[in-house]
């Protein structure tokens, strides 16, 4: 085969993760990586950003502090209409999720950086996270009633066994779809651009100009991606908050 | 036959989800542009819910690739 003749780069090599310095507590490998680094990044750049654009807030506001309005009301309305009055309290944690993941997924955009939302046990992390928070929430307003969220409203008795069980199946499944699906869409596109980046390399200069531009299209639409998955992943911690606080 | 044949052949047929992930993404925004023809006032409250019905549709799609590349890559 021609394609085995040539050696292809191998594009999940971008994923690998490298010590920086070696850290080990109470036995634990506790190593600050590539990964670790590109997390501290992300939040120094929320931080540095919202800090230094709202250092004066003025009544007529120049660009950068309307920037940060935008921001801020984007969240507010998205609350508001997922989750309703009572989950005004959630905009610190809604806000800081969404903001983590799009400014992780933004920086991973950038060549030779390295997209921590690509590795499932960070997303992992943030998907139990919500879990965690979502059946708390349930728990302290509702009590044992939070098991009625498992049973839809006006079925027949005899359906009971057969739904619960489902419902439950697929609330347990909430944290593996929400962190799997952003993992393998920010792990599927940066490799995609991968792939096709090593055949305008392995195409030669007269063919490979095609699949450059086809790189070019891939890439506009990595970044549409990369937006709206930070946007699914808050709008449905939003949604499971707002299962959680109405029941229904 | 080769491992690496039966590997290719294998990254083929694991993308064949896509077939009904290309019906449902059509079907997704035949719906909206419909929605939004009829009724233009309705776009801002559409727009969002066509979105994540897309995102959640595509994650199907990118999932059988992310097999795909396990596959061919690993």
């Amino acid at each position: 085969m021609a394609v085995n003749s040539i050696t292809l780069p191998n594009p999940l090599h971008q994923f690998e993760i490298r010590k920086i310095f070696h850290l080990e507590f109470g036995g634990l490998d506790v190593s600050f990586t590539n990964a670790s680094l590109f997390m501290v990044l992300t939040v120094l750049c929320i931080v540095g950003f919202m800090s230094i654009s709202l250092r004066s807030p003025k009544m007529i506001p120049d660009r950068a502090q309307i920037v940060c309005e935008v921001a801020y009301e984007f969240i507010e309305n998205m609350i508001h209409e997922n989750v309703g009055d009572k989950g005004k309290c959630f905009f610190p944690f809604i806000f800081s999720i969404f903001f983590f993941i799009l400014f992780g997924n933004l920086l991973g955009m950038i060549p030779y950086a390295y997209t921590f939302t690509s590795q499932i046990i960070v997303t992992f992390s943030l998907a139990i996270l919500v879990f965690f928070v979502v059946t708390l929430v349930g728990f302290i307003k509702h009590g044992v009633r939070f098991f009625t969220l498992l049973v839809p409203k006006g079925l027949p008795v005899f359906l009971y066994p057969l739904v619960i069980l489902i419902e439950t199946l697929s609330y347990l499944s909430r944290p593996v779809t929400l962190s799997v699906r952003l993992f393998a869409n920010m792990m599927a596109g940066h490799t995609i651009l991968k792939v096709f980046a090593g055949f305008s390399v392995v195409m030669g200069v007269y063919f490979g100009i095609a699949p450059s531009f086809f790189t070019v299209l891939l890439l506009g639409f990595e970044f549409m991606v990369a937006i709206l998955q930070a946007y699914v992943f808050t709008i449905l911690t939003c949604i499971y908050l707002h299962d959680a606080l109405y029941l229904h | 036959m080769d491992v690496q044949a039966a590997k290719m052949i294998g990254a083929g047929l694991a993308v064949f989800g896509l077939l009904g992930v290309g019906i449902g993404i059509g079907n997704i925004f035949s719906s909206l542009i419909q929605a939004i023809s009829r009724n233009p006032e309705s776009k801002s409250q559409v727009m969002p819910i066509g979105l994540l019905g897309f995102a959640l549709t595509e994650a199907v799609a990118i999932f059988a690739l992310v097999i795909a590349f396990l596959i061919l890559f690993l």
